[in-house]
Order: structure tokens, then C-alpha cells, then sequence
């Protein structure tokens, strides 16, 4: 049985990962590839790096580190952040990245979607929503969800989805830092209108609020960062506890 | 030993001359009919659309070479479908190693199929010491169909072929490069082939 996926995401500026990190028994939590390893050891199904250089030199650097984890790291991973053209997008497969995942270069030139999985196969784009619920509505947010569009999130999901994307990351800003759980809601509604797996991402505080992004949310994959990075919650044990809840994981 | 990874210009061979450095192995790219026909081993690997990696094998004249090599070949995801007789994807004729078509996956469930699934009913050298129901990672929206000549199954609502073998053509649906330790197993038992 396909199995539902746990993602760790770390984000790397300048090749470092930086919003602390607190492994024990690390030499250099800042190394990217040293906690890329430790994960992969530790039973995480995937990772995301997300890269918040400004920086051409920032995004060089991202190349070299990408290049180390592919050498270094035997389970799949994605890449995110500054990525515009198909060129970026080769650069990054060249190194050794599976996917690669867009988001404001998306929703500013759609047409980015359909250019980049007809190039290089949907298996490997990965489209990145960004989304804040006002009033009701559930609004899709530009540049890091600091700038809001007019784009409504199920409307936008279902067009990158008919682009070509072969999967979506949605991130909703609500709930994004709170620790009080994913958007379950919004994601059930994304899981049952779409026909490609949706990544949950934001608020992830418990193993609770992970078995009800799977049961409640019917998310494909759940994503977090800060209680991995921090040990508050332990894959294995998670996972575990996903498999006691008869949730289907690799154990 | 002279391992060749075939680079006809589709897939993220990265990952998979990686898998192989962890094991201590230089695999070489090359396209070149030469080196590819006097390697001890070789892999057919392939990401992307059907139709598309087959004209790049028509082209570079691939597809009348890889059905005669004599040594071990293991084609990886779309290497593999491509090693079989058709693909529904554009309506690719395939290679034909492999008797069995390539279909796509019906939308009762999400397509692509991506992530960790089991491997079960093993039988081949291939799997010395992968245990049954093991995990792999998938990444695919087409499937070959269970045939005499698979070597292990996967289920994503239908049981499929997650492997095939004839004679010394192997072929994966999985990707053991990125399938942890149990898929660095499974390369390093291809090398012992």
C-alpha cells in the first residue's frame, strides 16, 4: 500500500540552514547535508530545502549543497525557492535534486507549469501555495504569503493542477507557526477537487495534529519543520503512532 | 568492473551514478555504442514522457543496440516501461524485451502514484536478502502489467509489475537510488549478476 509520506523542511541561506536548529549529538547543525543524513537515517520520507537566499552568490551556493545531499543522501528531495525558468530548473536536476518546487514564479507566468513538466515531467514540479483564509475566503499570497493576490486557492489549485504540476505543497499561513495543527479543512476540500497528492504544510504542533492532517485532511504527505528540528517530535514515534492509528507509513 | 549508465539525454542520472559512487563504484556516463556494448554492466535509466525518451533512443540509434546487449541491463522507472512492448503514454512503441504493455493508472486514485510502497511476490537474484513487502520509492503515473516475466509486484489499486526479468534484462519500476538501504542492496546485487 502507498504509504503517506513525513516531510522534513529545512531552510538554507548561503548553503547554511538557518531558524535554529537544535539536533543533539550534531557536530554542525548548520550543515545541511550532515542533518539531510541524519533525517534520512532517522525514517523521514523525503525533505524539502527551501532556499531564502536574495543572493546570485546565496543561489550558487545552493547549487554546491544540493550536489553534496545528492551525493550523500539515498532517500528523494525536492528544492525550493528563487526558481523562474526551465534553466534553474536544470541546473538543479543536474545536481542530483528530484523536484523542484515554484511558487511566485508560478502565479506570476503560469505558463512556467506547463513549460517545466513538459520539459522535464510532472513527477518533478511541484507547485507551492502559499494561502491565507480572510473573511471566508481562502486567498492566494505572493512573495513568502507577505503579499496577497486576488487568486482564490481552490481555483488556483485546480489550474496548476490541469498545467501539469504533479504535486502541490500548500502552506496555510493561519495556521503556519501557531503549532495548533494543519489546516484540515481546506486541505480535505483541496484532496477531493484534485487529483494530484497535496502536501499539508503549517501548523504542525503534535502527533495528534499529524494523524488528523491524514484523517481529517486526507493529505498525501504532512510537512513541518521547527518540531523536527527541535526533537519535539521524533519521526519513528510519529510514525508509529500513525501506524496505531492504522494510517499506512514506511516503517 | 566498467559500469555504464546509457545517457541518451532523459532522467536525473545524477542521483543514480551517486546511489553507485555510495557503493564504491565509478559508473560512467556515455552514449557511446562502443563502451556500451563492451561494459560489464549496464543501466538504462529514464524520467519524463514515453515518446519523447524513445525519439532521443531512435535518434542516437539506442533502440536497435540495448534488445541485442549479452550483459546484465537494468532499466530504472521510464527505462524500464521503455524496455517493454508499448506505452499508452502518447502511444510509444516500446523495445519490446519485455512482452507486456504499459498503461496508465486509472483516476480512482491520485495520479501520479508518489511515494513509498511495497514490493512483494520477489523473485530474483535482484532481491538476495530484500526482505518481502519492503519499500521503495515510486514516482510514476503508468504501470506494466503483472506478466510471466515479472520478478516482483507493487499494489496501488491494481497489482502491477514493480519489476521484470528476461534472460539478462532486468528492469525496476522503482527507483533504488533513492530508496534507502534496501535499494542500495538491490544495486549492489545487480553488480554481483
Amino acid at each position: 500500500m502507498l504509504t503517506k509520506r513525513i516531510i522534513p523542511c529545512l531552510d538554507i541561506k548561503n548553503g547554511r540552514t538557518v531558524k535554529g536548529v537544535n539536533f543533539v549529538n550534531l557536530i554542525d547543525a548548520g550543515d545541511p547535508v550532515v542533518l539531510a543524513k541524519q533525517y534520512a537515517a532517522l525514517g523521514a520520507d523525503e525533505l524539502v530545502f527551501l532556499d531564502i537566499s536574495a543572493t546570485l552568490e546565496g543561489r550558487k551556493t545552493m547549487l554546491e549543497m544540493v550536489l553534496k545531499v545528492a551525493e550523500q543522501v539515498n532517500i528523494p528531495f525536492t528544492v525550493g525557492g528563487g526558481i523562474s525558468s526551465a534553466a534553474d530548473v536544470t541546473a538543479l536536476l543536474n545536481s542530483g535534486a528530484d523536484k523542484v518546487s515554484i511558487n511566485s514564479s508560478a502565479i506570476k507566468r503560469p505558463e512556467l507549469i506547463n513549460e517545466l513538466s513538459d520539459k522535464f515531467g510532472s513527477q518533478c514540479v511541484v507547485v507551492a501555495i502559499d494561502a491565507k483564509q480572510i473573511d471566508g475566503q481562502w486567498k492566494v499570497h505572493l512573495a513568502g504569503g507577505t503579499v496577497p493576490t486576488a487568486l482564490n486557492l481552490f481555483d488556483w489549485a485546480k489550474e496548476v493542477e490541469k498545467r501539469g504540476a504533479g504535486e502541490i505543497l500548500f502552506t496555510s499561513m493561519n495556521n503556519d507557526g501557531t503549532k495548533a495543527g494543519f489546516a484540515n479543512e481546506a486541505l480535505a476540500k483541496l484532496s477531493a477537487s484534485l487529483n494530484i497528492p497535496i502536501i499539508a504544510s503549517g501548523g504542525a504542533g503534535n502527533v495528534q495534529h499529524f494523524i488528523d492532517s491524514f484523517l481529517i485532511g486526507k493529505s498525501d504527505a504532512a510537512l513541518a519543520a521547527s518540531v523536527f528540528h527541535f526533537g519535539e517530535i521524533e519521526i519513528m514515534d510519529l510514525k508509529t503512532q500513525l501506524s496505531e492509528n492504522k494510517i499506512p507509513v514506511r516503517i | 568492473m566498467k559500469v555504464i549508465i546509457i545517457d541518451y539525454g532523459a532522467g536525473n542520472i545524477k542521483s543514480i551514478q551517486f546511489a553507485f559512487k555510495r557503493l564504491g563504484v565509478d559508473a560512467i556516463l556515455s552514449n557511446d555504442i562502443d563502451e556500451i556494448t563492451t561494459a560489464d554492466k549496464l543501466i538504462f535509466p529514464g524520467v519524463g514522457a514515453a515518446n519523447a525518451a524513445m525519439k532521443m533512443l531512435e535518434e542516437s540509434g539506442l533502440d536497435k543496440i540495448i534488445p541485442t546487449l549479452k550483459q546484465p541491463v537494468l532499466g530504472i522507472c521510464l527505462g524500464m516501461q521503455l524496455m517493454c512492448l508499448s506505452s499508452e503514454e502518447g502511444n510509444t512503441k516500446g523495445m519490446g524485451i519485455f512482452k507486456v504493455a504499459v498503461k496508465r493508472f486509472s483516476n480512482e486514485r491520485k495520479v501520479p502514484q508518489m511515494g513509498w510502497n511495497t514490493i512483494a511476490s520477489l523473485k530474483s537474484d535482484l532481491f538476495l536478502g530484500v526482505k518481502e513487502n519492503e519499500f521503495m520509492y515510486l514516482v510514476h503515473s503508468f504501470y506494466a502489467e503483472k506478466c510471466t516475466e515479472c520478478i516482483a509486484t507493487t499494489t496501488y489499486g491494481i497489482a502491477y509489475a514493480a519489476a521484470l526479468q528476461k534472460n539478462n534484462f532486468y528492469g525496476v519500476q522503482f527507483h533504488p537510488e533513492k530508496s534507502g538501504t534496501a535499494g542500495a542492496k538491490i544495486l549492489q546485487n545487480f553488480l554481483k549478476l
